[in-house]
């Protein structure tokens, strides 16, 4: 499918779903709640049956108190990727996890956890996973300071 | 909604659900983080019963230097010279695919002569990475004959790079818009000359430990990875093409030269860690294939297509480009926002990343020897997993 029909398409399958835009490929976005329904019925359904969760990450939109996070699919059968990404509140950053569709996704959370400090509903083995248990602090949230990090001059 | 969190003190502390009457007692051991079969620091903690593994728990972070932090602060051309520490042996195709995609972003339109020294050049590292991959192996499995050859023939590829670029193992040499330097005139020459010696060589090496009883009792029918499983584990490169897949970005997608060239996708057909073997042994047929094809015809034309002090600002979006290095998927992810000419995010889709989590699915029940040899095939680079 190109990447209108496909848009159009998932935005059928989930009508709270919106196309998002300013991406490079089909893009869309969703609330949290209706997050993890619309991941099992892309992977499940064979129109569009995306297998494998390439790459989970998040993007800190510190202007507007918003974690983004996105989800990159590709289908290892029709061969097409898709772009779903999920806004959520930056004071309570909480969404469902979609490890129990995709495998992978176990530890690509536990490094968003790790990395942003957001929290998977439903993830059985939610750990740091390049940092010490004992770490204060999200390291890539635009926030984040430490006493020891170097400052780049602008 | 509401999230528990973990540490690893209470994981190894807490009671494990076994009671097997005639069982031995299950205790933990620590692999790592300096082990040599983990090529860098990588600790594995395994629950044990006898010499079974019952349970592993990977524990990366010993290399993390915070890449993706660091990118925040610098311009594209600057990342460049970040991307080669990550998986430092396929070091000009991480260069590779940061430059593709910004190079998409921006607009910028390289010429023949940029696209075909740059597949021969992947292609080189990727023959270089696979023998001492090959090498490398024969050591975890204690032929240490075959580590001796690897390095020996490892050192002439590397020549070739030093010569070119100056570097030998971290090396810069790709950017957006084109190469840093350009070919020296007996570039050409000596790389034939590569071809033409390690023709052979790679027949040797398919004798020398294909063929050998305890290679084929080691790595045959152990560590079985399922082909559905492997997609799901997002496995990429020789590990998911071993399990059967034939996902290959150099023919799905093809980029630089690669839709010029005649090659095969090499899969195998169990997954089981003979396969990963064979499919990297069979590849390295393959680049060799593809660089004959490609060294008699490099265009004529300038290596840059970019002024010399340029500036890239990407227009405001998310971009995703990716590359298929000598481990699997490369995904660069770029966040802009059209201001600056840092990114506001960048994140790398590493394949190692991705692929170190299968020694949790097919590793227990195996002996701790098995564990070696699956560990050894899959091919792992260290500070790549950590960032």
């Amino acid at each position: 499918m190109d990447r209108e029909n496909l848009e159009k398409s998932v935005i059928t399958l989930e009508p709270k779903a919106h196309s998002r835009g300013k991406a490079d490929r089909a893009a869309v976005e969703v609330p949290a709640e209706n997050l993890q329904n619309l991941m099992r019925q892309l992977s499940q359904n064979d129109r569009f049956s995306f297998d494998m969760l390439l790459d989970h990450t998040a993007i800190d939109r510190i202007g507007e108190g918003k974690f983004e996070l996105v989800y990159n699919l590709y289908s290892t059968e029709h061969a097409h990727y898709l772009m779903v990404s999920c806004l959520i509140d930056r004071g309570k950053p909480i969404v469902p996890t979609v490890s129990s569709i995709w495998p992978i996704a176990h530890w690509q959370e536990r490094e968003v956890f790790d990395l942003f400090g957001v929290l998977y509903d439903g993830h059985t083995d939610l750990r740091r996973i390049f940092l010490d248990d004992d770490w204060k602090g999200y390291p890539l949230r635009k926030d984040y300071s430490d006493p020891d990090m170097l400052e780049f001059e602008k | 909604m509401t999230a528990a969190i973990k540490t690893l003190d209470e994981l190894l502390t807490s009671p494990t659900e076994t009671n097997r009457s005639l069982s031995t007692e299950e205790y933990f051991l620590n692999m790592g983080p300096q082990h040599p079969i983990a090529h860098g620091s990588l600790k594995l903690v395994l629950l044990m019963d006898g010499e079974t593994v019952r349970k592993v728990i990977p524990v990366p972070g010993f290399v993390h230097r915070g890449i993706e932090k660091m990118c925040e602060h610098l311009g594209y051309r600057q990342i460049i010279h970040l991307t080669d520490r990550m998986d430092y042996l396929s070091a000009l195709m991480n260069n590779w695919a940061v430059s593709k995609t910004v190079e998409k972003a921006a607009g910028i339109e390289t010429n023949g002569r940029i696209e075909t020294i740059r597949t021969i050049m992947a292609e080189l590292q990727r023959l270089q990475s696979h023998v001492l991959w090959w090498g490398v192996l024969g050591m975890d499995l204690g032929a240490f004959t075959a580590f001796m050859y690897a390095f020996r023939d490892r050192e002439i590829i590397g020549e070739i790079f030093e010569e070119t670029i100056g570097a030998r193992l971290t090396m810069n040499y790709i950017q957006p818009g084109g190469l840093m330097y350009d070919i020296l005139p007996d570039f050409v020459s000596k790389v034939k000359k590569l071809i033409a010696y390690l023709k052979p060589i790679i027949e040797e090496y398919d004798t020398l430990l294909s063929g050998n009883v305890i290679t084929q009792e080691r790595l045959r029918n152990i560590g079985i990875l399922k082909a559905e499983k492997a997609i799901g584990l997002g496995c990429t490169g020789p590990v998911l093409r071993g399990s059967g897949i034939p996902y290959d970005l150099r023919k799905l997608e093809p980029y630089g030269a690669y839709d010029k060239v005649d090659f095969d996708v090499v899969i195998g057909t169990k997954g089981d860690c003979w396969d990963r073997y064979y499919v990297r042994i069979e590849e390295m047929r393959q680049s060799l294939k593809i660089i004959e094809q490609l060294i008699d015809n490099i265009p004529e034309g300038p290596h840059s297509v970019a002024k010399i002090n340029y500036k890239i600002v990407l227009p405001e979006g998310t971009y995703y480009g990716q590359i298929e290095t000598a481990r699997g998927v490369l995904g660069v992810f770029i966040v802009s926002d059209g201001k600056n000419e840092t990114p506001y995010r960048m994140h790398f889709r590493s394949p190692s990343f991705n692929n170190l989590w299968t020694v949790t699915q097919i590793v227990p029940g195996w002996r701790i020897a098995d564990l070696i040899a699956i560990q050894s095939s899959l091919d792992l680079v260290i500070p790549d997993i950590d960032r």
